[in-house]
């Protein structure tokens, strides 16, 4: 069925190698590239935006997966797609930030044209229900009398829970230890089995496991409608926003016109009030940031991430 | 018993349709290698937003367990496991074709399936929360033991040339840290090569390693691909049930393992299915008939990956957190169908879990029929096309296989280099299963390892990290079981013959029985 799915892809691809059309696009079904395996946050956010993008604008998005090397794979071959806008693909930060700047993954972060940021999911800081933890104080404290003794689970090294864990680091002036499980469900499986104190997740992960976790504190602007009852670290007197922000890249050489037209659509699917809600119910945080402000958006990043990096030890290269 | 309400709910005709297709369609797509499960599933996901919430889980419930099932046909009739889940048949499952069984070895794998898939089903229903609380004692250490449990049975599948075994698993525990580590990020032996920095995937490994060799032997030699003189097509099936009968135990005690790994998440059913086959093996009378073709081989590995159905389930229904990848995607519908999913789904929606609990069970149930009529056509055409037309056929599927994984060419490339890497090995007497073992259970143990390690010196207590946990502590033994019982088998033998000459003896000089 994948593949039946590929070659109608590929057929389509065939049948229209005529110049896109910015005016009427989309004219035939998109493709959706998530670099990552279905069922994650990158997927659910993307198989909430299709029902929506079909009906605005009448054509199918196909969402496929290219998993591997925590995305790099897939990065690493977009500029090589055919660039007429049918194929588009899912980008997240940090990963698009710091894997180019730890090693050679075969893209630099330039060679990304993203188009559209969408949604980020706020790191959270997680306990088990019956943690000595009660309050993000609690923590602190006990951190700074047994430097190194708390010990955060996180989805890989080098990610967003890492580069969390690190600012928080510097921000409480504790000393910590990171334990990197191989994706967000091993993690937090690892501190609802008390396997590790506590865990660096994110809100849309805390959120299915109900009253079995304790949320202690969430990076975000403002408390998120999810955890009305879950300070923000910026009201504990920590200045820290963040967490993976996901959005939707095209190949470079795509033009410019159908960049807007595709940036156009998503934000109106970022305005549906039937998407919005079902994403603020999954714990995700809308943020809408058009073609336009992207250069902005993404400068500030990377300024945000060069410093995590430098204190995680990513060597520059 | 007020639960049979919803066994009602389950029952409605279009439910039952549901249930035959995705069963069907999930038989087809397990047994074409490089279709896994996973993708049975996500590919169908978009068709169920516009079902009831109930009939879209049963439609998943159903492809679900009939990809697992399905990839034992491969593993049986082409030496190539289907699914991850089915290494473990392809060691009895094709010795037992290539000598004519494969009508038989078919018809137990679907006996075993169901059997299996219905135990773990039964334990989701019942017994789901207080398995869940089993999934969260499960730290770092007990992922590093189960997986040396499994590479012990490289021990097993090596009988008499335990050296090439142990050089062969060295081989696959390498593939196994090829590119991206998880912890740590290193690049490893990738050789700069971007292709390989996605490492080496594991279903792409399977088909290179298993199949390819096959393939070349075939155009090799001049032999059939199975025997067909005296080959019984018929579904064999009361000689299969009596050697279920028989092999009664194998068959729940491998799917009370298989639910149980099941429920771990980060474990999956190839891990079932070793684990349950180096069990079986061991408690079995004739040890040394498993690997070349024992019936109780294929009982033990497909009751017991059916099994990690239901029990996969029982962390994700329970607790959200998804016990094998499928169950990821299954998660993710959920979510987008409105649904609360966590510890409170149980008691808020029991209607829909209920139901669905129901459709997995019925779905089960149909892959009986279902499976031994595809199961006794796929026999006979895999024996009636001419090797000619067989092998280019069976090559073309494990390169579109390789490359339906991630819809990326490298991963048949690497399939390639794997299967003539695989072959050579193979004339050299290196069997493929101690590398596939290495490679699949690498990673595993080896974040095992490492987690516990950071752990353990952040406690400053590395060593209780490792042997001072209770659970931890029962799987090293199992391990030593396993790896010694040969000499523990002799040593009890030896003794036993020992006493009951002494016994003679003694009851000589008191004159009287005691």
């Amino acid at each position: 069925m994948k593949l039946m799915a590929i070659l109608a892809g590929a057929v389509f691809a065939l049948g229209t190698v005529s110049a896109a059309q910015a005016q009427d696009y989309p004219s035939k079904p998109v493709n959706y590239i998530i670099p990552f395996n279905a069922g994650g946050e990158s997927d659910i956010a993307a198989r909430l935006q299709q029902p929506v993008f079909e009906k605005l604008t009448g054509q199918p998005m196909v969402v496929q997966y290219m998993a591997g090397a925590g995305g790099a794979q897939a990065w690493s071959q977009m500029n090589g797609m055919e660039a007429d806008g049918y194929t588009i693909m899912g980008t997240n930060l940090p990963h698009i930030i710091l894997q180019p700047m730890a090693q050679d993954v075969g893209y630099k972060t330039d060679d990304i044209a993203n188009v559209y940021f969408f949604q980020y999911t706020p790191d959270a800081i997680i306990v088990p229900k019956d943690s000595q933890f009660k309050t993000l104080k609690d923590l602190i404290d006990y951190a700074k009398q047994n430097p190194g003794l708390v010990t955060f689970s996180g989805s890989g090294t080098n990610s967003a829970n890492d580069v969390a864990k690190a600012r928080f680091d510097k921000l409480a002036e504790v000393t910590t230890t990171y334990i990197p499980f191989s994706g967000t469900s091993p993690a937090t499986a690892a501190v609802l089995g008390s396997q590790v104190l506590a865990g660096f997740s994110y809100t849309t992960a805390a959120i299915n496991q109900g009253d079995q976790l304790r949320v202690l504190a969430v990076a975000a602007d403002e408390r998120v409608p999810s955890f009305p009852d879950v300070p923000t670290f910026k009201e504990l007197g920590y200045d820290m926003v963040g967490g993976a922000y996901r959005g939707i890249a095209v190949p470079k050489a795509t033009p410019d016109d159908v960049k807007k037209k595709l940036s156009d659509v998503l934000d109106k699917i970022n305005h549906d009030p039937d998407f919005i809600k079902k994403m603020e119910d999954g714990g995700f945080v809308l943020i809408n940031v058009p073609f336009d402000q992207v250069p902005d958006f993404m400068a500030k990043r990377e300024k945000e991430y060069e410093e995590a990096a430098k204190v995680m030890g990513i060597a520059k290269k | 018993m007020d639960k049979l309400v919803y066994l009602a709910e389950a029952l409605t005709p279009l439910n039952l349709l549901l249930a035959f297709v995705g069963v069907l369609a999930g038989i087809v797509i397990g047994a074409l290698p490089g279709l896994s499960a996973t993708m049975a599933v996500a590919v169908l996901v978009p068709f169920t937003f516009t079902m009831e919430p109930a009939s879209g889980l049963i439609v998943l419930g159903a492809i679900y367990t009939g990809a697992i099932y399905g990839g034992s046909y491969s593993a049986i009739l082409v030496n190539t496991p289907g699914t991850p889940s089915a290494i473990a048949t392809t060691f009895d499952g094709f010795p037992m074709a290539k000598r004519g069984d494969g009508a038989l070895a078919v018809s137990l794998s679907t006996l075993a399936s169901v059997f299996g898939g219905l135990v773990g089903a039964l334990m989701l229903m019942f017994l789901a929360p207080p398995l869940a609380r089993v999934a969260l004692a499960f730290g770092p250490p007990e992922y590093f033991w189960l997986a040396v449990f499994g590479l012990t049975l490289i021990s097993a599948l090596s009988v008499g040339n335990l050296m090439k075994g142990l050089i062969g698993a060295c081989f696959g525990l390498l593939l196994s840290m090829v590119g991206v580590a998880v912890i740590g990020a290193d690049v490893r032996f990738t050789f700069g090569s971007h292709m390989l920095l996605g490492g080496i995937d594991i279903v792409a490994g399977l088909i290179g390693l298993y199949c390819i060799p096959v393939l070349i032997d075939l155009v090799a030699t001049r032999d059939p691909h199975l025997k067909v003189e005296g080959a019984q097509t018929g579904f064999r099936l009361g000689e299969a049930l009596s050697i279920s009968w028989r092999e009664k135990f194998n068959l729940l005690r491998s799917s009370i393992i298989g639910t149980l790994v099941g429920i771990l998440p980060g474990a999956g059913g190839s891990v079932a299915s070793l684990v349950s086959y180096s069990e079986a093996r061991r408690a079995s009378r004739h040890p040394e008939r498993y690997g070349t073709g024992e019936p109780g081989g294929i009982i033990a590995t497909e009751s017991a990956n059916n099994a990690t159905v239901g029990g996969g389930f029982i962390p994700t229904l329970v607790l959200g957190i998804p016990g094998t990848p499928p169950d990821a995607v299954i998660l993710g519908a959920l979510l987008v169908q409105g649904i609360k999913i966590g510890p409170a789904l149980f008691s808020a929606q029991s209607p829909i879990v209920y139901t669905f609990i129901f459709g997995l069970i019925i779905g089960t149930l149909i892959m009986l029929p279902v499976g031994l009529l595809v199961g006794r056509y796929a026999y006979k055409s895999i024996i009636a096309i001419p090797k000619a037309a067989l092998v280019p056929t069976i090559a073309f599927m494990t390169v579109i296989g390789s490359f339906a994984i991630h819809n990326n060419l490298s991963d048949s490339a690497v399939m390639l280099g794997l299967g003539a890497i695989g072959w050579v090995l193979n004339r050299a007497g290196f069997a493929p299963s101690p590398i596939v073992l290495g490679l699949v259970l690498g990673q595993i143990a080896e974040q095992g390892y490492v987690q516990s390690y950071l752990i353990g010196n952040a406690q400053h207590n590395v060593l209780g990290m490792f042997f001072g946990r209770p659970i931890s502590l029962v799987i090293v033994a199992f391990a030593l079981l396993t790896l010694f019982y040969p000499y523990i088998a002799k040593a009890i033998g030896a003794a036993r013959a020992r006493r009951s000459r002494t016994d003679i003896v003694v009851e000589s000089r008191n004159g009287t029985p005691s």
